[in-house]
Formats: C-alpha cells, sequence, structure tokens
C-alpha cells in the first residue's frame, strides 16, 4: 500500500502545533517527574532515585497546610466567581435582546481581562489601602474610629483580587452554554404556565452546566498554578502550593519543588477528571 | 406585554447586578488612571493632590523606577513573536482538522490539556529542560516556548470553532475548478477567516503582552514588562507605579481598538462580496 501526499497532509499541519507541545508541555512535565526523584545536598541537586521529596511533603504538618489553604482559596474564587458570573452570562444572554448589543456588552466585560494582571492587582490599593476610600468611607460613616488594616494584605483581598482577574474565565463558557439555549424551549415553558423560578431551574441550569463546569475547570487551574496575586495581595503572609514552589525554586531547591508540582498537577487532574464525569463538555467546542 | 408587567422588580435587580459587575471592572482601573495623573505631591490613594503628568514622566526617567523602556520592547518583541506563531500554527492545524484523520483525538486532548495544567509547572518544567539541556533561558527562547503553551490552545479552540462554521463546498469547488490547494486557502479560505486571524492574533498578542507565572522563571537575567512591573511592586511607592499602569492599559486598549476596527471593516467588505 502506498502512501499518498494527500494522506500526510493533516499530519504534516498539525506538526507544528503539535511539537511545540511535545517541546514545551510533554517534555517539561516528564523532566520534572524525573527531577521530583532526585537529590538535594543542600547547595544543588544530585542526580538519584529517592522518595523523600515526596515522604516530605505527605509527612509534614507545613506542607499539608499550604496545600489545604490552596484548597480553601481554589473554592472561595471559585464560590464567588460562580455566584457573579452566572447571574451575568444570563443577563448577557437572555435580558440583552439585540445581538449586536450582545457582542458589545460581551466586549466591555472581556477588554479588562486583556490588560496587564499586575496592575489590575495594584489597582486595588487606592479602594482597599490603609487610607484607602472604603477606610474612609467608613470613617466618614463614623463605622469605625480607625482604619481596618484587612481590606489589604488578607484572604479577602486574595480573593477579591483573583476573582476580579478571572471571573471572565467564567463569565465566558456559561454564557456560550446559554446562547446554544433553543429559545423556542423557553417560549414553549411559558406557554404551559411554567414560572420563571421552574425555567430556570429545569432548563436554563441545567443546559449551562457545561458552561459552569469549563468555568470550574478554567478557574481552579489558574488559582492553582500561581503565585503572585497571592504574594502581592497578602503582602506575603498567605502560601499556596504555586507561592511554595516558587519559593523553593528560589532558593534552588529543584527536586523539592518538582516533587510538589507533580502532586499540584495530580491533585488538579483529580478534579478535571471528576469535573469531566459529571458533565459532557465534549459538545460546547 | 405580560412578561415585561410581570417581572419588572428582578429585571431591573438583575441590571443593577450586572452594572455592578461592570462597575467592579473597570473602577480599580478608572482610579489608577486618575491617580496617575496627580501632581508631585501625590500619594498612592485618593484625594487627588492637584493634576500634572509628573508621573507619567516619571516613568520614562530611568533610575527612577526600573528600566520600564527596555522591558516594554522585549514584551512588545516577544508578544509579536508569540502572535506570528500561535497564528500560523494554529490556522494550520485548523485546516487539519477541517478532515478526519488518525490520531486527531490524541492531538485534540493534547492541546487542550495545555490549558489545564497549573501555570507555575510549564514555568518551572521548561526552565528545567533548559538546564538539562545546557541551553541559557531568554525571553526569546524559554519563555517564547512559555506563552505558546497558554496561546496556543485558546487559539486552537477559536480556529475550530470558525473552520466549523464555514461550509467545505467552497473549497471542493474551487478544487474542482482546478485550483491548487495554495490558491484555494489565499483565494478563497483566508479571505473567509481574515478577521477571526485578526482576532486570534490580538488574542496571542495580549496573552503574551500581559503573561506573569509561565514567564517569571524562565526569562533569564532579564525582565518582561510584566515581571518588572511585579519587582516595582516592592520598591515604588510612589504614584509612579499608577502611570506605568495606565501607560500600559492605554497600550492595550489602543491595540484592542485597532484590532476590531480592522476586523469590522473586513467583515463589512465579506459582505459586501458575497452580495
Amino acid at each position: 500500500m502506498q502512501i499518498s501526499s494527500k494522506d500526510l497532509r493533516p499530519y504534516l499541519l498539525v506538526a507544528p502545533q503539535t511539537l511545540t507541545f511535545l517541546f514545551a508541555l510533554v517534555l517539561p512535565i516528564m523532566a520534572i517527574v524525573i527531577i521530583s526523584f532526585w537529590d538535594f545536598n543542600g547547595f544543588t541537586s544530585v542526580p538519584g532515585f529517592t522518595f523523600n521529596n515526596y515522604l516530605g511533603i505527605f509527612s509534614s504538618p507545613v506542607y499539608l497546610k499550604t496545600y489545604l489553604n490552596t484548597f480553601k482559596f481554589a473554592f472561595l474564587v471559585w464560590l464567588v466567581c460562580v455566584l457573579i458570573s452566572y447571574p451575568v452570562a444570563y443577563y448577557l444572554a437572555f435580558r440583552i435582546k439585540s445581538s449586536k448589543w450582545q457582542t458589545i456588552w460581551f466586549l466591555i466585560c472581556t477588554v479588562p481581562f486583556l490588560t496587564s494582571n499586575i496592575i489590575r492587582m495594584i489597582s486595588w490599593i487606592p479602594f482597599l489601602g490603609r487610607e484607602g476610600l472604603i477606610n474612609k468611607a467608613l470613617i466618614g460613616l463614623h463605622l469605625t474610629n480607625q482604619p481596618v488594616e484587612m481590606f489589604l494584605f488578607s484572604d479577602f483581598s486574595v480573593v477579591l483580587a483573583m476573582v476580579h482577574l478571572y471571573a471572565l474565565f467564567m463569565v465566558a463558557p456559561i454564557f456560550n452554554s446559554m446562547m446554544r439555549i433553543d429559545r423556542a424551549l423557553i417560549s414553549a415553558a411559558e406557554d404551559l404556565g411554567a414560572s420563571s423560578f421552574n425555567i430556570q431551574k429545569r432548563i436554563i441550569m441545567p443546559l449551562a452546566a457545561p458552561g459552569v463546569a469549563i468555568g470550574t475547570i478554567f478557574v481552579v487551574t489558574l488559582v492553582m498554578g500561581e503565585f503572585a496575586t497571592m504574594r502581592l495581595m497578602s503582602g506575603g503572609k498567605a502560601s499556596s502550593v504555586g507561592y511554595l514552589i516558587k519559593n523553593q525554586i528560589d532558593s534552588l531547591q529543584y527536586p523539592m519543588a518538582a516533587a510538589n508540582a507533580v502532586v499540584l498537577l495530580a491533585i488538579t487532574l483529580l478534579i478535571v477528571f471528576g469535573i469531566l464525569r459529571i458533565v459532557d463538555i465534549r459538545k460546547q467546542i | 406585554m405580560a412578561a415585561t408587567q410581570k417581572t419588572p422588580f428582578s429585571a431591573h435587580l438583575l441590571t443593577v447586578f450586572f452594572a455592578l459587575f461592570v462597575l467592579f471592572l473597570y473602577g480599580p482601573m478608572i482610579a489608577v488612571f486618575l491617580l496617575s495623573l496627580q501632581g508631585p505631591e501625590g500619594q498612592l490613594t485618593f484625594p487627588m493632590r492637584g493634576f500634572s503628568f509628573h508621573w507619567i514622566g516619571a516613568v520614562f526617567g530611568q533610575q527612577r523606577i526600573g528600566n520600564f523602556v527596555e522591558a516594554f520592547g522585549r514584551s512588545f518583541w516577544l508578544g509579536l513573536l508569540v502572535m506570528l506563531i500561535t497564528v500560523v500554527f494554529s490556522v494550520l492545524a485548523g485546516l487539519a482538522f477541517r478532515t478526519n484523520f488518525r490520531g486527531s483525538n490524541l492531538v485534540f486532548y493534547l492541546t487542550i490539556s495545555s490549558l489545564i495544567v497549573p501555570s507555575i509547572l510549564v514555568s518551572l518544567g521548561i526552565g528545567v529542560v533548559f538546564s538539562l539541556l545546557n541551553l541559557p533561558v531568554q525571553w526569546y527562547s524559554s519563555a517564547l516556548a512559555g506563552h505558546l503553551t497558554w496561546t496556543l490552545p485558546f487559539a486552537f479552540l477559536i480556529m475550530l470553532g470558525i473552520f466549523g462554521r464555514f461550509n467545505p463546498a467552497y473549497e471542493e469547488a474551487a478544487r474542482d475548478l482546478g485550483a491548487s490547494d495554495r490558491t484555494t486557502f489565499w483565494r478563497i479560505v483566508f479571505p473567509l477567516i481574515a478577521s477571526s486571524v485578526i482576532g486570534v492574533g490580538l488574542l496571542g498578542f495580549t496573552l503574551s503582552y500581559d503573561e506573569f507565572t509561565r514567564t517569571s522563571l524562565i526569562s533569564g537575567e532579564t525582565n518582561t514588562l510584566p515581571l518588572e512591573i511585579f519587582g516595582m511592586t516592592t520598591n515604588v511607592t510612589s504614584p509612579a507605579l499608577y502611570a506605568l499602569g495606565t501607560l500600559t492599559t492605554v497600550f492595550s486598549f489602543v491595540l484592542i481598538a485597532i484590532a476590531l476596527f480592522t476586523m469590522q471593516k473586513l467583515e463589512e467588505l465579506q459582505n459586501q462580496q458575497e452580495r
């Protein structure tokens, strides 16, 4: 059997992209897995095969606390993102009737997400700081005599900043799912006398669920994989696995950082596969 | 009529909620704009102390707040490079997915998986690979690879959506009339996807231009702009920081505006030709 050039065509076309992923994603992950079994002698990494790095992670209360803290933030950010994004997406998809204005408002929601994350974090200082607008307002209203320190550099500011940074990753997939809902379904339900609550619960929510699932995957992996917001918005007080990995790399403890990265990846994949088992997202693409 | 009478209150509530969301997105940005235009006595918080371009000017004074201009240059060229590669690779992959080929599922899942790998892993992993290969990490090599793992999957998904939407009959007709693959692509397919290609390009550039985590461990001795700004947050406590924020945000806005305008024009052109 001869292979014609026509059969090869799709393979040649996907080759550049696939090779990029093999080099920049698959190979690096393999390297991390290998390094995670290496030794660290206090100065440098030594090739070898030891489970000590992993044993260290699973037996240390400090690590356990850091992991739990990461889950806490992932959960809080996810929860707030869903609570905000669902009504926002619903408003865009169902309340705005002209498709031109739908596009315009969606773009208005998207534009801030195309600007610098670091700047968007900094931009909370005028509001949350010791002399920020919120404290001035509270003092002005005589609700407090002293500025409240906890607005900036606290768990609160970390969650606020992350929601601000990542909400679009929830809004966009939910909006996408909602736009695919056949409007005739809703008119039919209305004609049959369904209450708006029932329409929401029995039609829109189930059909928007895949969007929520995709958004969840995005938000959770984004929160799990970063350290900048945690560092900046908590003032270095709170810790997350991403931040921990970054600190270990800065002190050249590559094997330990790699072992943490492998555990982080495993947990993230578990969550993603868990979500994919519940909701079928393939039809959404 | 019945519907509008039935739910005016909840409808208004939802509108207010949406308005608050938009305010939540833009409020901090506007605050930073205003505060960066303060007089020389300005602080990091309100009220504004005077009005001037003092702090905007301070951004360009090198010794004051790190080296903004060079970092901007690196981020700009890196963004362009990422944009170009992202557009070309994703269009090619999109073309491949117009036919069913063995292993297409594998390629699909490999691409998607890049989105769900936590960013810090990509940074760490590429850094490790480069050090094992004895290559120096640089913004134009290792950081470029890191950025592509983030931009390519988005571009790929968008391209799949776009190619899925238009009829393969156009290309088949062109081929039946004897057009070569190359002619078919440039004369038939490309005009149909041109405005979306600009959208993908904009996304590729801005994602790269703003990327922090996937650059953080692998940009070598030189900083890209987000890294430079992150470094400044610890030692710059004047509105110059805001001024820098204003400048980069305005730059992003200008790019977005140009891209949207071009997309609009291309679509108008397309509609005219179809008539």
